[in-house]
């Protein structure tokens, strides 16, 4: 056990350098980009130019910039954002955390309620008119893209809908920090919770479905079926356990891709001033320094989750050690 | 509840085990019928997939998209009349018989500035209405679909090529091979797929002058872009399955008895193993043109990946943010299509999974 987490934890290190010299590559390295040009973002004066060149060591060997680079971002973090009068990009990628972690954290915890409930009622209703209708909602919950379900939850809440007692209570859009007013930051959330949760609960819904149902024909079931246990016992400690584990590896791995900015496009549509909408700023001004940032400390939080996801699988399930 | 009979249907039933809605055509199997019309297992999937009538309805639904979208000239030049990609904020049309300018004084809420015209439902006259510059925005939406099933399409193909390729050659060669392309699978993984295709993305953003890769110049509007980004950064999640069937085939006697005979690498790749792991790509290519299209989508709504003069279905969800209030249905109608398109294309990828291996238990993960 001890030898199969010292190797996936190397590997880590492994992943995430290769991660950061990927990123490198693809900012300053694309051919015929000028990567002082493009960090400077729209409209550079020459000083402005000649500064970043100096800065950051470009012309010098692509170990040493490589090396320059990655000491601003992670040693002495202040690379700076030159589009955005100079603001230090690592500290804002921090300062934005605790809003993607609210919005990701209270979605996190309705979808997987929601999927669970989903997934049992549609496998106990096999066979019944409802199975393929849950499973028919899902699917369309899968299929709607994000951001426009958001457009249109807005326009319902903010404008068409918001006089009537439905959406009345329902602030304006924006993020407000927890210690700033709880109450304000519950309600300007519910709806993004709910918008980001569909899509996790039509999929994992699904999945959890297929999983109880193929756990079903087991051995083991239909053992603790013979021996008398109640059909609630079977579904909730036999059945639901198994079927937990391909639910638990997902979640794991989708968790960490959406704190690591994959909900992006939730933010920029409530106006949830996060990790994602930092990014998307920056892709609007061309801020390549924070998008930089945002994107490696994004990839290495996923890489570090994926890490301790395998070791936690590993630990529950001593089938799979040897990796 | 489950009764010791239910058990056993459970068992034997066609459809146990899938994710969506059993197909209502493959119930209890035939008896004493005599033997299926056709033994070929490609012949008697296209059967069991045919009977589905869900997963057929759904492929109508994708295909008459298609049409529609594919007849996009036509609608444009012959029904309304319109250059949607023309502005036209001095134009007029005519509702209800009388002419109006495409561009009102004083519209929406509170009754100031110009709000577009909203939609008339008349097929000839601005039948969904006008976005900001005043353009058709029916027309547009059609046209715009051409883009996102072509670049959806594109890179899907694209991708599970590059990935088959991939995967039959690490998986047949083993060892250092094997390891390498994994490893680098692992790390492409790694990346969120939003962040990894922003990045690119912007950075082809910044050179607006287009590409030159040796003998040839690709404009940087061009939907070449997309697809190549979008399709390679889906291809570890292809790569995966189609390894895993690779391995499991690989080593059957079938191989081996092709080897004894002499068969050289390619025969063995493309002959013996290629036709076995055909079935894994085939069930995940529905599924993954549904996530290329939502990718793509999502993208262009960000401003990274359709660039204008092109449309996409995601550029019109953003050109219709400023008018979300207003004018609802510049938003609505190209978030439907999008709904549309990918639901028929998972209904159709459900249907085609049940019909290759109605006990399968490939499962397609992240």
């Amino acid at each position: 056990m001890l030898t199969f987490i010292i190797r996936r934890m190397l590997w880590t290190v492994l992943v995430m350098f290769v991660i950061t010299v990927l990123v490198f590559i693809i900012f300053f390295k694309t051919p015929g980009v000028d990567p002082a040009r493009a960090l400077a973002g729209r409209s550079p004066n020459p000083q402005t130019l000649a500064e970043i060149r100096a800065q950051l060591g470009l012309g010098r060997p692509f170990p040493i910039e490589y090396g320059i680079m990655m000491k601003k971002i992670f040693i002495s973090r202040d690379l700076v954002s030159y589009s955005n009068q100079g603001v230090r990009v690592v500290q804002e990628v921090f300062a934005a955390t605790p809003a993607t972690l609210s919005l990701v954290f209270g979605a996190t915890v309705l979808w997987v309620v929601l999927a669970i409930a989903v997934g049992i009622a549609a496998a106990l209703l096999r066979g019944t008119v409802f199975d393929p209708l849950i499973m028919v909602v899902a699917l369309i919950g899968v299929s709607a893209p994000v951001f426009w379900v958001g457009q249109i939850v807005n326009m319902l809440s903010q404008s068409a809908l918001h006089d009537t007692f439905l959406f009345s209570w329902v602030p304006p859009l924006g993020y407000t920090p927890f210690l700033q007013s709880p109450e304000l930051w519950f309600k300007g959330l519910v709806l993004p919770w709910i918008t980001l949760s569909i899509l996790y609960i039509g999929f994992y819904g699904r999945v959890l479905r297929a999983n109880l149902l193929e756990v079903q024909n087991e051995d083991y079931v239909r053992t603790a079926r013979a021996k008398g246990i109640s059909e609630r016992r079977v579904w909730l400690r036999h059945t639901l356990r198994t079927s937990m584990i391909t639910f638990v590896s997902l979640f794991g791995l989708d968790f960490a891709v959406l704190v690591a900015g994959g909900a992006l496009l939730t933010e920029v549509v409530f106006g949830i001033h996060g990790v994602g909408y930092l990014t998307w700023q920056a892709l609007q001004n061309l801020d390549l320094p924070t998008i930089m940032a945002t994107t490696i400390y994004g990839a290495f939080f996923i890489v570090l989750i994926n890490a301790l996801v395998d070791v936690a699988y590993a630990w529950l399930d001593p089938r799979i050690r040897p990796t | 509840m489950a009764t010791l009979l239910e058990q056993v249907e459970v068992d034997t039933e066609l459809g146990g085990g899938g994710g969506g809605p059993p197909p209502p055509g493959a119930g209890p199997p035939a008896r004493g019928g005599g033997p299926p019309p056709a033994c070929n297992p490609w012949a008697l999937a296209a059967r069991r997939l045919w009977r589905n009538r869900i997963a057929m309805a759904a492929l109508l639904l994708f295909l008459v998209i298609v049409v529609m979208c594919l007849a996009a000239p036509l609608y444009a030049d012959h029904v309304a009349h319109v250059n949607p990609f023309v502005p036209n904020l001095n134009g007029h049309t005519v509702v209800n018989g009388k002419v109006v300018p495409v561009m009102q004084r004083g519209g929406g809420i509170l009754k100031l500035g110009e709000t577009p015209i909203g939609p008339t439902w008349d097929p000839s006259h601005y039948f969904l209405g006008a976005d900001s510059t005043g353009r058709d925005v029916a027309a547009l939406l059609l046209y715009a679909g051409q883009s996102s099933l072509l670049i959806g399409i594109g890179s899907a193909v694209l991708c599970s090529l590059a990935a088959t390729v991939i995967a039959l050659i690490a998986g047949f060669f083993g060892g250092v091979t094997d390891s390498v392309a994994s490893r680098i699978m692992d790390v492409i993984w790694a990346f969120p797929v939003i962040l990894l295709a922003i990045c690119i993305g912007t950075e082809l953003l910044t050179h607006s002058n287009g590409f030159q890769f040796g003998p040839l110049h690709v404009d940087a509007s061009s939907l070449w872009l997309p697809t190549l980004i979008i399709g390679f950064i889906y291809i570890p999640y292809v790569y995966r399955p189609v390894r895993g069937q690779v391995l499991s085939v690989v080593n059957k006697e079938f191989v081996e008895a092709a080897t004894a005979q002499g068969a050289g690498n390619t025969r063995l790749i493309f002959s013996e193993i290629l036709p076995n792991v055909v079935s894994t790509v085939i069930v995940l290519l529905p599924l993954i043109v549904a996530t290329t299209i939502l990718t793509e989508s999502a993208l262009s709504f960000l401003g990274v990946g359709v660039q204008p003069p092109n449309v996409s279905w995601g550029t019109l969800i953003n050109d219709g943010t400023d008018l979300v209030y207003t004018r609802p249905w510049v938003t609505i109608a190209p978030g439907l299509m999008i709904l549309l398109t990918v639901l028929s294309l998972n209904v159709l990828g459900d249907g085609v999974r049940d019909a290759l291996d109605p006990r399968a238990k490939l499962r397609v993960e992240g």
